[in-house]
């Protein structure tokens, strides 16, 4: 079978003489399944169409079948950033169209940099991102290194530990918030169980003091799961070899620990830490649904005001700003992170 | 040839007939924007007057009311299309009408005979007008409503719970008629067991999204004096907002709040204040007059067990405003057709029916029957209020207003963060900012 491709690749038409080209004949024994694709390909594209595209180099078919990505791109995510950039410099309101868009400079961003309450909001999420990440990362890789004992029955166990993350996170919220309600709430008559303490003398989402560890509670029991798979996966791809070799060399258990496990699954724990501190920085849905950011502004997290200023306040020029802001910071410290993370995983 | 001539031919005309098919159907319908509440569900009982008379189906698009203000102010901000009629709130109005999205309807009145002096004054103020007081017209009033009180009556008549306020107190129990009274009746019932059953004194709006804690919060202010200016129109904030008397106002919520609502009663409105009542935990409530005739309807706390009040005084008589007027959307395809609801529901006879059904209507025709005050049990309390309600500002910036005092507000009282004065001065300097942007300081 002769075959109907040059070497670099570009399609002809299926009915040139293959004498045409510079093409080395292949036979049945040495054709590979890609080839043999290929070859079904080029005779079933029509001629015309072949036709139109001989000529073209690689490069321009390449560009020809990228292009809708990158324009599906640049509408969907550049243009407005840069929009989202030359809005910050401006007094524009979204519930304004009739007024004149002003540029006002800097101004947006010395108001956001120098507000108390978008500090303060930033304390509260980092509050939430820290405990939360500190919790699921303990929680989550203790569950996954017991899991690895495959003990019997731990694929049930893998499975009902998996089902919170496997929840709408305003499902999670709604629920959570009848849990939490201080005279008819579970979570309040267990403690109340427990303690003695009547269930209705202190409020999770009502109190300023406990309600933020009322959502990083929450935000724990729903996204553990997730850290202890993706430490699981670490801890799986440990060889066993390592372990028998540090046996060999009468390794206690305590230092196979310290020394092979969590140096191996180091790369994967990061790599989990880099995930939901990215989703928690940006967290919203599950905080509007337990405390609305209340009670006052106590678990009100960036987002939140974010969401306020730009679609309660309606100031979108200030909006934008914080936004740009918030990325700016995100992405600043997810990259030095991921350097951090793919240094360790050359060691 | 032939064939595939006419085949395209016959393409073209179906595609034809079915783009022309909505605009026919757009063209007898009629889609009314409001919040999901009690009467909402009269005006779509009432609605059926105007489709059997007219043949224009109406269709209705009914928002909760957390959500209500994001998804109509989303709406309009972005030209959409949903609504051919908005009742939306008093506060809007100034918005809506700098912006382009109401329709003015001073030419329409005067040509269909329509008089604003046929409504009652207050209603029309808040309701129909934009620069406030001006008449210049963006909707014709719909709507009357308040902010006022309810209460168990049959609790307040057991006469081994009078005997016992009167020996606590010195004084008969009876409907608070100050903000003083209000507090000591609440602090009364907080934590008694009636009925076998512990009680709350009294539920109060809290919520912090939206605009609840402002409603409830404003109750209080008003009642003590509060003024948004020194001077009407100047925007001269400082020693108005932050009066002495404001500032006592707002102490005297808080108090309220700390001593005898219910339990997890840091995020409540309209629902939650209900559902505290209607359970059976809470001796005295506050809410929309709105709500009264369901309340009134009720099978367990309905009938001779609840009693209506209005606002309590402080140092005046006051009542914060609720309530809407309906407007044409702008943007509609149909404005024939919003135009006729408009001149529809204004008819004095269709305002009647308004009221018979559980909508609050404010045309003098209705206010002014003599059968009126005892047409319902809160009827006469609503021809108080009326009188003596308070709006919050109508400003284009209003939205930004009111998130401020929600955040301040919320902050002290149930977040227990600084001092009444320090809110308050807060809020003066966040409202200040806000005027200033607008260039209007």
């Amino acid at each position: 079978m002769t075959a109907r491709f040059r070497p670099s690749g570009r399609a002809v038409r299926p009915d040139a003489p293959a004498s045409r080209f510079l093409v080395t004949p292949v036979t049945d024994t040495d054709t590979s399944l890609l080839d043999k694709a290929a070859e079904k390909a080029v005779r079933v594209t029509p001629a015309p169409l072949a036709f139109r595209v001989r000529g073209l180099s690689d490069r321009a078919i390449a560009w020809l079948f990228i292009t809708p990505t990158i324009a599906l791109l640049l509408a969907i995510n550049i243009f407005p950033l840069i929009w989202a950039v030359y809005l910050s410099f401006t007094n524009f309101r979204a519930n304004r169209p009739n007024a004149e868009i002003d540029g006002v400079g800097l101004t947006n961003y010395q108001r956001v940099l120098n507000d108390p309450d978008i500090w303060q909001a930033m304390q509260t999420t980092a509050h939430f991102v820290f405990w939360t990440i500190l919790l699921q990362m303990l929680i989550g890789f203790a569950l996954a290194y017991l899991i690895d004992r495959k003990f019997r029955g731990h694929a049930f166990w893998t499975t009902v530990i998996l089902i919170p993350m496997m929840l709408s996170p305003a499902v999670v919220g709604n629920f959570w918030r009848f849990l939490y309600q201080p005279q008819i709430g579970l979570f309040n008559y267990i403690y109340s169980f427990f303690t003695g303490v009547p269930p209705s003398s202190f409020e999770m989402l009502g109190s300023v003091a406990l309600s933020p560890w009322a959502i990083i509670i929450v935000d724990t029991w729903m996204w553990t799961p997730y850290v202890m798979l993706i430490c699981l996966a670490g801890l799986r791809s440990i060889p066993d070899y390592l372990y028998e070799a540090a046996e060999v060399d009468r390794a206690s258990a305590w230092r196979q620990f310290w020394s092979i496990t969590v140096p191996m699954a180091l790369p994967f724990i990061m790599l989990a830490v880099l995930f939901r501190a990215i989703e928690n920085f940006k967290m919203f849905d599950m905080v509007v649904l337990l405390t609305g950011g209340g009670p006052g502004s106590t678990t009100e997290v960036a987002s939140i005001t974010l969401k306020r200023e730009a679609f309660e306040s309606w100031r979108t020029g200030r909006a934008s700003a914080f936004a740009i802001i918030l990325f700016v910071a995100v992405f600043g410290l997810a990259n030095i992170y991921v350097k951090a993370l793919n240094k360790v995983k050359q060691r | 040839m032939r064939k595939i001539t006419k085949a395209l031919l016959g393409a073209t005309t179906a595609l034809t007939i079915s783009a022309a098919l909505p605009s026919v159907s757009q063209a007898a319908e009629l889609t009314l924007c409001w919040a999901a509440w009690d009467p909402a569900n009269a005006l779509v009982e009432l609605s059926k007057d105007f489709t059997a008379q007219t043949g224009t189906e109406m269709k209705f698009e009914f928002v909760p009311w957390p959500n209500f203000t994001d998804r109509i102010l989303n709406e309009l901000n972005s030209g959409g299309k949903l609504c051919d009629l908005l009742i939306g709130d008093s506060q809007w109005l100034g918005g809506s009408a700098e912006n382009g999205y109401y329709v003015k309807l001073n030419d329409f009145f005067d040509k269909e005979g329509i008089k604003m002096s046929d409504f009652a004054e207050a209603a029309v103020n808040a309701y129909a007008t934009w620069p406030k007081g001006t008449p210049n017209y963006w909707a014709l009033p719909a709507m009357g409503d308040a902010n006022a009180w309810f209460y168990r009556k049959d609790w307040f008549a057991k006469p081994e719970i009078q005997a016992e306020f009167k020996k606590a107190t010195g004084r008969d129990l009876t409907v608070p008629a100050t903000w003083a009274e209000l507090i000591e009746t609440a602090k009364f019932f907080n934590g008694k067991e009636i009925d076998g059953k512990k009680v709350y004194g009294a539920a109060i709006f809290t919520e912090r999204a939206s605009e609840g804690i402002t409603m409830g919060i404003t109750q209080a202010l008003y009642a003590n004096g509060f003024k948004y200016e020194m001077t009407p129109g100047k925007y001269d904030m400082e020693g108005a907002v932050n009066s002495p008397d404001a500032v006592k106002g707002l102490e005297e919520y808080k108090e309220l709040y700390k001593c005898c609502t219910p339990p997890g009663y840091t995020d409540a409105y309209m629902g939650e204040t209900l559902d505290a009542f209607k359970s059976g935990q809470a001796a005295m409530a506050m809410n929309w007059f709105a709500f009264f005739p369901g309340l009134y309807k009720d099978e367990n706390v309905g009938g001779d067990k609840i009693g209506f009040f209005v606002n309590p005084k402080g140092t005046t008589a006051a009542s914060t405003l609720g309530g809407q007027g309906i407007s044409v959307v702008a943007n509609t395809d149909n404005m024939d057709g919003a135009l006729a609801y408009i001149k529809w529901f204004a008819q004095p006879d269709v305002q009647k029916k308004w009221w018979t059904l559980g909508g609050y209507a404010v045309h003098n025709a209705v206010l002014t029957d003599p059968s009126f005050k005892d047409s319902q049990p809160f009827a006469a309390d609503f021809l108080v209020a009326m009188n003596q309600v308070q709006d919050f500002w109508q400003e284009p910036s209003y939205a930004i207003l009111l998130q401020a005092m929600q955040k301040r507000m919320h902050d002290y009282v149930v977040a227990d963060k600084g001092t009444a004065k320090e809110a308050l001065d807060g809020l003066v300097s966040d409202w200040t900012e806000v005027f200033k942007d607008d260039g209007k300081l």
